[in-house]
């Protein structure tokens, strides 16, 4: 009798065992923000459960694929726009009907939402510097302005930057340096900018949080995570360079989710004035994509609708989503897994640099090429012999194989640059 | 104490039989099976046939060759670390009266009751580039120690936590070595370093063995602390971030679990072989051992020194642990400068869930572990069932399973299952039960197979000749002289799922799933969620802490019972 009313008890207080509609959300947003949105929403619509699945956007795509339809999440959410091109190019997305009249086609050049309506743009994000007063007051540094600034010997081991591979958001600011300077002066930046930090994160939330508790100096980072570290009282401030692109993060239907009505419930509500007034909260911070809600912010909040944010690069989402594996790759391959090398070699360029105090020196100058210039070049990257291969499924094996190959190349080349521009730039007096 | 056979059941029941098949059948499904998926898949191709051609592609990748050599190095040097920590606090206990030794007892339980990877978090800003330590050697002396850089950060911390085991398994050695063998050694004119040396570590030697191996595996598996750290570059972290970012197919992933399942037998096989071959257990072992030493005043002062200095570094992951949850804003200073309770209340009205559900899984994992070792430990020792101890070699099998190789077993096995009410197997709660209770199952066994051992089976005769039948002497007489050992191993059970975390990382489908130990991984991930996640580590920590003092207490009560029943 006891062990019945206590197995019913247990039963009852068991987890699933709800009788209203589920809607699953898979995102890479903070906690901040996903346990905000399920408050509001389940007060709006009590008859609804909301389920996070927090996961990187990488891991965020693979989950998706793997689920069989039918029992996939309802929702995708997440900031990188390329998330949602190779996920709509996989046939993984559903149309989405209705959305809100007042949310506006573009913001400066870029389209808000998809034009063939598979995934709607929920907020507007920029890329930006983030930095720690007190470390930069301790350590005498200069304010940065711009990326470029960040490749300059002054700011070695002071900055922090995640990968491509791990971080959606990383991966755009990538593309947006790429973008903006050029393939060969973007990776030029990139790899100084890379030599220059102190470490290669595993999450975008590594930058942020060493920027905030003052282990990193400078990060490079999305917008909100600086604005919702300086709101919350860390001692740490936040700009946009000129060379930055206002991108929207974008909210989108999951094609074979158990309940796709409660996921436009939920895509409605997140883009409904209610769903956009939540963004302006202080430990989430993002940019709202309806205009009339900048009313609500506190002054002072960027907006990028009033010009306020030079924004020089027209960002291509489909260049990006061409080269998405290329890029990743390079990035793993030249920095990411070889950091502590390109460390070493950009410090003994930099320590060369202040000997020769600015003198030309062939050997020095060889040394530059060989740790800052990307083994794939401009015409390369545009070779689609390439780019298939890395897009090849990964159950081929030869198409694994080859890249695999090709990848260690890369590797093996950049660990001998590296270790020969130590040597020359050392060999430089 | 062997059982005579003319003790045991000579006939096996229906019942008897129907039982242990139910226990292979689960350990098969829930242990055999999915590891050997993993093991499988890592040699399959494409096709289905057999193929090395995984293992050479992994042998190509410079990272992943890169990521062995990480482990193994972090592994040895770990072990290498933990005994610098741990030989000293063990020859002192064993070795002097010494009125510390509850310090030291201490000293060995403390690391343990807090999961690695949340001390880790903490640990940044005490020991890291601007943390605490740092910014005042900074000041004072200009330097900067890179405590938490890399690698050597996972060492540090893997350090810290794991150095118990090590001091634990040397302590209960050191006091067993039989004290002729000192004497003689005395005797003969050895004394001190030399007659340490060349005598006692030797003899000391398969408790340490034991000590280190078990360190070496559950380091060279760990997966939260190199993930917390941003440290990837591990065959742990590899083979998750693979599985997950690249997917459930990718062979390399299932490469590194085949490795990293190798290496868990061959070290603990090892360590097995070796204590075998070099047994100098003793044959008095009725607590004789060598009289302690009295400390002279300069021995006192280092020892107590060295002893001060080890629980100092030991406190520190606790310590961070509650300054940050306490803390409102703490960057590039030494200590936090603003204090709140507010991540507290965050974490009470949004972290209930969790704590319930930490509570509820590791409950019935415990609760399922007591169950399953009752009925394996008496399966092996009270009948005569052939082939009844290849259930508990089965079992010892767990032992050597790292959970990430466990956890992405079930991902690929359980793909696609559906049970009635609960919906997919992989993405239900009843996935956490199942990998809690198989991997704890050791334990568990371990325990009720002690307590059954000091049961004398003439008490279960008695109640056969009163007419009791099988069954019924098992549930009125067997299990309640067993409850002793039954609950310490229920509670070591809980403990040790409470803080688990590489098998929780893979399995946690939904947030509102996900048990405290997940969920302190998910608050770390954002600036905000920093106080919060050290609010619920802190909570984490004391729930465990709770549990081993409680199991302490009831094995410490239970003690003099079991004298009763034991053989003359």
């Amino acid at each position: 009798m006891d062990l019945a009313r206590l197995t019913l008890t247990a039963a009852l207080a068991l987890p699933g065992f709800a009788i209203a509609d589920t809607v699953t959300v898979l995102t890479s947003f903070p906690k901040e923000l996903t346990t905000a949105y399920k408050k509001a929403y389940e007060a709006r619509f009590p008859g609804d459960k909301l389920e996070i699945l927090n996961k990187n956007t990488a891991a965020g795509i693979a989950y998706v694929r793997e689920q069989p339809p039918g029992n996939r999440p309802e929702v995708f959410w997440a900031s990188a726009p390329d998330a949602f091109e190779v996920l709509a190019s996989a046939k993984l997305l559903q149309k989405v009907d209705g959305g809100n009249a007042a949310i506006p086609d573009k913001v400066g050049a870029y389209p808000i939402n998809d034009p063939e309506g598979l995934y709607k743009g929920q907020a507007l994000a920029g890329y930006g510097i983030m930095w720690n007063t007190r470390y930069m007051a301790a350590n005498k540094l200069p304010l940065p302005r711009e990326w470029a600034d960040l490749a300059k010997p002054v700011y070695f081991s002071h900055v922090a930057i995640s990968s491509p591979s791990r971080s959606g958001t990383t991966h755009l600011t990538v593309e947006t340096i790429l973008q903006g300077e050029g393939w060969s002066k973007g990776w030029a930046q990139l790899l100084q900018i890379a030599g220059n930090s102190a470490a290669i994160t595993e999450r975008s939330f590594g930058v942020p949080d060493g920027v905030a508790n003052g282990q990193f100096g400078v990060g490079l980072v999305i917008d909100f995570f600086g604005l919702a570290a300086k709101n919350s009282g860390m001692p740490v401030e936040f700009i946009y360079p000129s060379m930055t692109a206002i991108v929207p993060a974008s909210i989108a239907l999951v094609a074979g989710a158990k309940s796709p009505e409660g996921g436009k419930r939920f895509i409605q509500f997140t883009l409904s004035d209610e769903g956009q007034t939540l963004l302006l909260q202080k430990d989430i911070s993002r940019l709202p994509v309806l205009p009339a809600t900048y009313a609500k912010a506190p002054a002072g909040y960027p907006n990028p609708f009033s010009g306020s944010i030079q924004a020089k690069v027209h960002f291509d989402s489909d260049l990006s989503e061409a080269r998405y594996y290329v890029v990743v790759a390079l990035f793993d391959q030249l920095i990411t897994f070889r950091h502590k090398e390109l460390a070493a070699a950009t410090k003994a360029i930099w320590d060369a640099d202040r000997r020769l105090a600015g003198r030309a020196h062939a050997p020095l100058e060889e040394a530059r090429k060989l740790v800052f210039s990307p083994p794939v070049e401009d015409r390369q990257i545009a070779d689609k012999a390439l780019l298939a291969l890395f897009k090849a499924d990964k159950k081929d094996e030869t198409a694994s194989r080859q890249k695999a190959k090709v990848e260690e190349d890369w590797a093996s080349r950049a660990k001998a640059n590296y270790a020969r521009a130590v040597e020359l730039a050392n060999a430089a007096k | 104490m062997a059982l005579s056979p003319a003790h045991t059941t000579s006939r096996s029941g229906a019942g008897v039989v129907a039982l242990s098949l139910a226990l292979a059948a689960f350990l098969l499904a829930f242990l055999l099976v999915p590891v050997g998926t993993v093991v499988l898949t890592a040699f399959s191709n494409a096709q289905g046939g057999f193929t090395l051609a995984h293992f050479a592609a992994f042998a190509e990748i410079s990272l992943m060759r890169e990521s062995f050599g990480n482990s193994l190095y972090v592994a040895g040097t770990t072990v290498l670390c933990a005994t610098l920590l741990a030989v000293p606090l063990a020859y002192i206990t064993a070795r002097f009266q010494f009125r510390g030794a509850l310090l030291i007892q201490t000293l060995g339980v403390l690391p343990l009751i807090m999961p690695a990877f949340v001390g880790a978090a903490a640990m940044q800003l005490l020991f890291g580039r601007s943390g605490s330590v740092n910014l005042l050697l900074g000041e004072a002396f200009g330097v900067s120690l890179p405590l938490m850089d890399g690698l050597a950060g996972v060492i540090f911390v893997e350090t810290l936590h794991y150095f118990p085991f090590i001091l634990l398994n040397l302590a209960a050695s050191l006091a067993s070595i039989e004290p002729a063998m000192e004497e003689a050694a005395q005797n003969l004119g050895s004394s001190g370093l030399r007659l340490f040396v060349r005598v006692v570590f030797p003899l000391a030697l398969p408790g340490y063995i034991a000590g280190a191996s078990l360190v070496f595996i559950k380091v060279f598996d760990d997966l939260g602390t190199p993930l917390v750290l941003n440290v990837t570059n591990m065959l742990a972290p590899q083979a998750y971030l693979r599985v997950t970012s690249i997917g459930l197919e990718d062979p390399i992933g299932y490469v590194i679990c085949v490795i990293l399942v190798l290496f868990s037998i061959a070290a603990m096989g090892g360590a097995w072989w070796f204590v075998q071959r070099r047994d100098f257990a003793i044959q008095s072992r009725g607590g004789v051992s060598a009289p302690k030493r009295r400390l002279t005043p300069a021995q006192s002062l280092l020892a107590y020194g060295w002893i001060v200095a080890v629980m100092l570094l030991v406190l520190s992951p606790h310590l961070g642990i509650l300054l940050l949850s306490l803390s409102k804003v703490w960057s590039f200073t030494v200590l936090p400068e603003q204090f709140t309770l507010a991540h507290y209340a965050t974490v009470f009205e949004d972290a209930s869930t969790m704590v319930w559900n930490t509570f509820l899984y590791c409950g019935l994992a415990a609760l399922l572990d007591v169950v399953l070792g009752t009925a394996i430990a008496y399966v092996v020792m009270r009948t005569q069932l052939p082939g009844r101890r290849l259930l508990d070699h089965m079992v010892t099998v767990a032992l050597a399973m790292p959970g990430l190789v466990l956890g992405i077993g079930y991902l690929r096995t359980f793909r696609g299952v559906e049970l009635p009410f609960i919906g997919p197997l992989t993405a239900s709660w009843l996935i956490f039960v199942i990998a809690y209770a198989v991997r704890r199952l050791p334990y568990a066994l371990r325990a009720c197979m002690a307590a059954l051992a000091q049961i004398h089976p003439s008490l279960e005769e008695a109640a056969h000749n009163l007419g009791a039948s099988r069954w019924r002497t098992i549930r009125r007489v067997v299990v309640p002289l067993m409850s002793g050992g039954i609950l310490a191993g229920f509670v070591t059970s809980f403990v040790t799922a409470a803080g688990e975390i590489s098998e929780t990382i893979l399995l946690t489908s939904r947030e509102s799933l996900a048990p405290m130990s997940y969920g302190i991984y998910l608050y770390m991930q954002s600036i905000a969620g920093r106080g919060p996640g050290a609010a619920l580590g802190v909570i984490a920590v004391l729930l465990i802490g709770v549990g081993t003092w409680l199991s302490h207490r009831v094995v410490a009560a239970h003690a003099p019972h079991d004298l009763k029943g034991a053989p003359p």
